[in-house]
């Protein structure tokens, strides 16, 4: 769950780490001007956008006056990047930069432990450095179980042959640096730059974390400080109504999941599952040239309302011809249950099962009982002896024929 | 043989008393397995199926061996109940738990590490060896186990609990038992990779071909390649890639919170090519498995 920048920041500065002494997100030109009159000396803006490339894509300017400063501010918030339009610029007063580095913590999850990584060559990618400088590069793997250490940080830093002051200063920078990505949740802490100002102080250029999906329960009081809501998902694009509507039914009943709906345009709707039949059915059902509706999750064993209510919201969506219900073999979900919710939901949105559902192929546990429902309703059903891409081709061929 | 788990296996569940945690203990009894205990705090001399329940695993470790632990208990107290276990001195941990925040996973493969302790999951179905025992929710019922896994030469390692059955039950019908199946979870971090399992199997002589299952995001495909190259791995392994179609779409989050592609070696192009290189066959489909699995072990 990625953060804006000036949320980034503000979640850092918890730590103590040194931002500029004015760091302020404007919402219109007028307001980028005040800040600027602010700071009473050149300033850059720079777009409030969540996704990368955005000094190529013109979404930073400089400015030296506050009217300079509210017209590069018109511009970029005019400014799409990437299809993202801007949630504001940050304007933030600029001082002579003696030199550049960047430091950053990630999971190695290979290792399993998390890693700081440290630069005296910031304000370009990180990637780039690793692979043409690798000298330039060091990297520190440290402990969950110990407190994040001012001397790891210490060692990564001199590793780099940097000592004195500079050393001391960075070293601190480095362990706030980890304290926030640990007690935060973070999978992704970064600072790049990170400046070195001519007067020795360092100061935090640009920054960028993510928060783990996972942790968001956890924390609440941080998000909730920082003005994140519980509905915004920061995926690569915001949910549609039918995705949000799709979280929330999946939110009302504790029982098995029906969730992680993401719309697409095609025709057939999916009530898929689980986690890894998805992923294989959707591919399946793309191979054989299907158009889906939409991708889904369903497992854990639903209960039959969760079922019926997933499958009336898919239904309900336009262009939608038909449903195909499919799983792997499964063990804890049970076929008779999801059978049930599947067609009590299509006889609710007013139409016959067996004309509604292109196929049904989830064997498995209590397969017995659900193929007695299916049959009762006249839906076409298969058993484990038809692949999870047969299914799907069967379930395609029907929308050809229709 | 199998890998961690046989039928002398004595294994508690943490968490017992929860609703998927009581089917678990019925179907892992009825398939044969040894459950010495369970545990839900402030639950103690309660019975599921038979099994007594305790409050704390060190109830339980100090009047008997336990060789594992299943741990079923909400996210919030996952990581607390690992530690529990591995300081009581158990060497296996299944974690069935999802949405265990990375942190916490981390924490607890640390411990286990230094403990020498091992832990499958999070976010799986468990371990089965056919015939022998399972430890976790694989395949369900002992019933429904017993149809879609059978005993033979083949170890199954898989990203997806339920493609684990799917795939076993595509292997059964094919005539090809299992040894060992083992779903080591979804998440980005877990507490044995493909990697990791691969001396275990090696190790296995009745263990003569791998599959594994496999999706976008991370790099654990391609650490298996550099264990089968490096290793020089006596096991032919065939690979099932899910998730094409996510190529399409990066920084969109579909399937296992461990399924995100971030950068170019998370996409599934790059590792269908990464596991090719090393030798690894890899299947279009999964009913393809068996056929190339045969030709790679004739």
């Amino acid at each position: 769950m990625r953060f804006y920048e000036f949320e980034s920041k503000a979640l850092l500065a918890k730590q103590g780490l040194p931002l500029p002494a004015v760091s302020r997100v404007a919402g219109t030109p007028a307001e980028a001007g005040a800040i600027a009159r602010e700071i009473a000396g050149p300033v850059v803006l720079k777009s409030q956008v969540l996704t990368g490339g955005r000094m190529k894509a013109g979404g930073v300017l400089f400015a030296d006056s506050p009217d300079e400063c509210e017209s590069a501010a018109e511009k970029i918030l005019k400014l799409e990047i990437n299809g993202h339009a801007p949630r504001g610029v940050l304007v933030e007063g600029r001082a002579p930069v003696a030199q550049e580095y960047y430091a950053g913590v990630i999971y190695d999850v290979l290792a399993k432990l998390p890693v700081m990584i440290f630069s005296d060559m910031g304000g370009i990618d990180i990637e780039e450095v690793a692979e043409k400088h690798p000298q330039h590069i060091a990297k520190l793997h440290f402990s969950t179980i110990l407190p994040p250490s001012d001397f790891r940080a210490k060692e990564l830093v001199s590793s780099l042959g940097i000592s004195g002051s500079e050393l001391n200063r960075l070293t601190r920078i480095v362990a706030q640096l980890a304290r926030s990505f640990t007690q935060y949740s973070l999978t992704l802490a970064e600072i790049n730059p990170l400046a070195r100002l001519e007067d020795g102080s360092f100061i935090c250029l640009d920054a960028h974390v993510d928060m783990e999906a996972e942790a968001r329960d956890r924390q609440q009081a941080i998000l909730e400080e920082l003005g994140i809501g519980p509905d915004e998902t920061r995926q690569a694009r915001p949910p549609t109504p039918f995705e949000i509507r799709g979280a929330q039914i999946d939110a009302v009943d504790h029982r098995g999941v029906a969730g992680n709906v993401v719309e697409f345009d095609g025709d057939l709707g999916l009530v898929i599952g689980a986690g890894g039949g998805s992923l294989t059915l959707f591919d399946a059902i793309r191979r054989h040239g299907g158009k889906p509706a939409n991708y889904c999750e369903i497992g854990g064993n639903p209960s039959v309302s969760k079922t019926c209510e997933l499958t009336k919201l898919i239904l309900s969506k336009t262009g939608v011809r038909k449903i195909a219900v499919m799983m792997n073999v499964v063990s804890n979900t049970r076929v008779d249950i999801v059978a049930r919710g599947v067609i009590k939901g299509v006889i609710e949105s007013g139409y016959d099962p067996a004309h509604k559902i292109a196929i049904f192929r989830i064997p498995g546990s209590w397969e017995q009982d659900g193929f007695k429902i299916l049959s009762k309703y006249g839906v076409e059903y298969c058993d484990r002896s038809v692949s999870m891409f047969d299914a799907a081709g069967r379930a395609v061929a029907k929308m050809q024929q229709a | 043989m199998s890998i961690l788990i046989t039928r002398d296996t004595t294994f508690i569940i943490q968490g017992i008393t929860g609703r998927e945690a009581v089917n678990v203990t019925r179907e892992c009894l009825d398939y044969g397995s040894k459950i010495v205990g369970g545990v839900t705090p402030g639950r103690a001399g309660r019975e599921v199926y038979g099994v007594p329940v305790y409050d704390t695993v060190a109830q339980i470790a100090s009047k008997t061996r336990v060789d594992g632990s299943i741990i079923t208990v909400p996210a919030p107290f996952a990581r607390d109940a690992a530690f529990e276990a591995i300081e009581a001195g158990i060497k296996t941990m299944v974690i069935v738990t999802e949405r265990i925040p990375r942190g916490d996973v981390a924490q607890m493969v640390e411990l286990a590490k230094l403990r020498a302790a091992r832990i499958i999951g999070p976010n799986c179905l468990g371990i089965i060896s056919p015939g022998e025992a399972k430890m976790g929710g694989l395949g369900g019922r002992a019933e429904d186990a017993r149809k879609a896994f059978s005993k033979g030469p083949i170890g199954v390692m898989s990203r997806s609990g339920g493609m684990t059955t799917e795939i076993c039950n595509t292997l059964t019908a094919a005539g090809l038992g299992q040894s060992t199946a083992v779903s080591i979870g979804g998440d980005a971090i877990i507490g044995s990779t493909y990697a990791e399992l691969m001396p275990l199997f090696d190790a296995d002589e009745e263990t003569k071909g791998i599959v594994i299952y496999s999706e976008p995001g991370g790099p654990m495909e391609a650490d298996l390649a550099r264990y089968v190259k490096e290793e020089k791995s006596r096991l032919p392994i065939v690979a099932f890639m899910a998730g094409r179609f996510m190529d399409e779409m990066p920084g969109m989050r579909f399937g296992h919170a461990g399924t995100i592609v971030e950068g170019k070696a998370d996409t599934a192009a790059e590792k269908i090519q990464r596991l090719e290189e090393a030798g690894i066959t890899v299947a279009e489909r999964i009913e393809d498995i068996p056929a190339l699995l045969k030709k790679r072990l004739a």
